[in-house]
């Protein structure tokens, strides 16, 4: 069918035009891409539809259900408050890049072979590290080529994973994989590296703090969340993804407690709510699942709004160091209130987003009695709004008066926040027509008394912990500085190992050399001696002479012949 | 912080200690309040645990302090200077 095709594709050919465009025009143009895929979107049926046959094989490039469909809505309204967020942008890579990154992840949303999906998985990395780079610092620049290098890596273990699947089974279908076979365990590889798994993560918080301050807004919304539908389609109910995503929901919390940067805080963060999601996936019920994928869908805008936020300090400021701000609530209003919504969502507040989303998860663990990680996700959650609902609006906004006085974030920016945080308040306050949106009917009730009697509770009073520790002057203050991650790995570590291979290297290619050249100068030596203006073949000789050997050359031939 | 500020400069509610004092005094009172108000709540969670009084709170109180308390440790172990990687 000729109307078959991937909504992703208008948001990435539509790109290829924003150069060509100006002005006034160019921001309409690219306010209108994300309307105009959603128009497609309304127009397609539920199914498997734009298959394209291959020299045999058969792709199915446009999946359309209710998992693809509530991932696709996000991204569509992800796109479109970045958009609006970077409309006071003049720069046209950053803009074409960010349009082509969203659309590739669309586009891998409504992949249903794996073909198909990994083709969009590395259009994603390359599309996206256009983000990092466009800061357009040294620092950046290294950054995003770590970050091009573990994606592509994540791509590359994909595509061998799908080889090796559909040798043993011939199949491409991009649906429920095991683990039980190479094949399926590269896969999963690669979806843990791109969702972030604890030791892979390194390049979360190495990249994210060092995209512009509107690339980054547009790198917390795609590419993790991307691989999250991916482990929800091929490996739910996995029971490893458990443990896993509890690690992964608890140890990045105690980096965020004690980072500076408050851009790398809400990486932290980010990680620690992508540990919520593998864990409901990991569990796999339907409750479970629905909150997996609900918390993604909030966890895009909450964490979309807390970047953007901070972005537009940074934006304004010149620096997102917690060390090296504060008393900003008085040069910026709007967006600090902005930035409390986000800390509410994020922090699962009643009438907030989070709140309706992650209770899922906590439920579905309860649920299957898992006391152990339930405990663990509910310390999780503690520290979640410790440092992203407290310490980020806290450091940024409030605490010490910096004296930096700078103006209100630009209007465009005001408006983006605006529509994330109202879609924060609605999901929240308004669970209903959002639950229709979830794959499954498990008829979950949110708000009981009980359970919003906790939450505030376990809110209320970690604030209270946050308040003592801060009068007292136990908590740490903000210093600047880095704290080593499993990055160091390849940047300290690995660069020693480099380093110390280079240099046994360069000496073994000096005594190569020397040795080579030794050997060089001695036949040089030689021919010279030969051949060199005094050498005995190198002398004029006459004419006479020559004929004279000649001719002795030809008798002695003669004579051997005879002989 | 105070000296180099402009002395025209709006004088905000939260500039004055004596105000940030008093808005956690209330912090304190509602926190009370809210593990008040746990006994009246019926429970129903599938873990006994959740049924103590005031668990949530007193288990939020109690992460938060082990949270920072281990991260001021952590720092020790893997805190660098900022130019860490560059050299």
């Amino acid at each position: 069918m000729i109307g078959e095709f991937s909504p992703g594709l208008i948001l990435i050919l539509g790109a290829l035009l924003v150069p060509l465009l100006r002005g006034r025009l160019r921001a309409i143009y690219m306010l209108a891409l994300p309307v105009a895929a959603f128009a497609h979107l309304t127009t397609l049926p539920h199914g498997d539809l734009g298959i394209i046959e291959l020299s045999g094989v058969s792709l199915t490039t446009l999946r359309v259900d209710k998992l693809s469909l509530l991932f696709s809505y996000v991204f569509l309204v992800a796109a479109l408050i970045c958009v609006i967020y970077s409309l006071h942008l003049r720069d046209t890579v950053q803009h074409v890049a960010a349009l082509i990154y969203a659309g590739s992840a669309m586009g891998a949303i409504f992949a249903g072979d794996l073909v198909t999906l990994f083709i969009y998985w590395e259009a994603i990395a390359i599309a996206s590290v256009f983000l990092i780079w466009a800061s357009r610092t040294e620092d950046s620049y290294r950054s995003g080529m770590r970050y091009l290098i573990i994606q592509v890596g994540s791509g590359v273990l994909l595509l061998a994973g799908v080889l090796i699947h559909y040798r043993q089974t011939g199949s491409l279908a991009f649906g429920a994989l095991g683990l039980d076979t190479p094949g399926g365990l590269l896969i999963f590889l690669a979806f843990g590296i791109k969702s972030a798994f604890p030791v892979l993560h390194a390049w979360l918080p190495d990249a994210y703090p060092r995209g512009t301050p509107t690339g980054t807004v547009f790198l917390s919304a795609f590419t993790t969340k991307v691989a999250i539908y991916a482990l929800a389609r091929s490996f739910a109910g996995t029971d490893i993804l458990i443990p896993i995503g509890t690690v992964m929901a608890a140890f990045p919390i105690f980096y965020a407690v004690i980072e500076n940067d408050l851009r790398r805080v809400l990486a932290y963060s980010l990680n620690n709510q992508l540990g919520f999601m593998v864990v409901g996936i990991g569990l796999g019920t339907d409750l479970a699942l629905n909150g997996a994928v609900a918390h993604a869908f909030a966890d895009i805008l909450f964490k979309g709004l807390l970047f953007m936020s901070m972005g537009a300090v940074l934006f304004r400021v010149g620096t997102i160091k917690g060390s090296e701000l504060g008393g900003l609530y008085k040069s910026m209003p709007w967006t600090t209130g902005f930035c409390i919504v986000g800390a509410a969502s994020i922090s699962a507040f009643p009438l907030f987003s989070g709140f309706v989303t992650k209770s899922m998860i906590m439920t579905a663990a309860m649920e299957e009695g898992y006391f152990w990680i339930w405990i663990v996700l509910l310390f999780a959650s503690a520290g979640v709004f410790h440092h992203a609902g407290i310490k980020i609006p806290y450091f940024a906004f409030f605490a010490h008066d910096s004296g930096k006085r700078c103006q209100e974030a630009p209007l465009n920016m005001l408006v983006a926040m605006a529509v994330a945080a109202a879609l924060c308040i609605g999901i929240g306050s308004f669970p209903d027509f959002f639950y229709t949106l979830l794959p499954f009917e498990t008829g979950y009730r949110p708000y009981t008394l009980d359970h919003v009697v906790a939450q505030v509770q376990l809110l209320f009073l970690s604030a209270l912990a946050f308040t003592l520790l801060m009068r007292t002057g136990i908590y740490p203050p903000e210093l600047r500085s880095v704290n080593i991650d499993a990055e160091w790995f390849y940047r300290r570590a690995g660069r020693s190992l480099a380093d110390g291979a280079r240099m046994a290297a360069e000496n073994g290619w000096k005594s190569v050399t020397h040795g080579i050249g030794r050997t060089i100068s001695v036949v040089i030596a030689y021919v010279q001696r030969h051949h060199g203006p005094e050498g005995l073949l190198a002398r004029p000789w006459p004419a006479g002479t020559m004929a004279l050997w000649t001719t002795l050359m030809l008798g002695a031939c003669l004579i051997l012949f005879y002989l | 912080m105070s000296a180099h500020r402009d002395p025209k400069e709006k004088r905000y509610w939260l500039d004055d200690p004596a105000n940030v004092t008093r808005l956690v005094r209330v912090f304190y009172v509602v926190c009370a309040a809210l593990i008040a108000i746990d006994v009246f709540v019926p429970k129903h969670g599938p873990f006994a645990i959740e049924h103590w009084f005031g668990f949530y709170g007193f288990f939020g109180f109690l992460a938060c302090v082990a949270l920072v308390l281990i991260a001021k440790q952590l720092r020790k172990v893997l805190m660098r200077p900022e130019d860490y990687y560059d050299r």
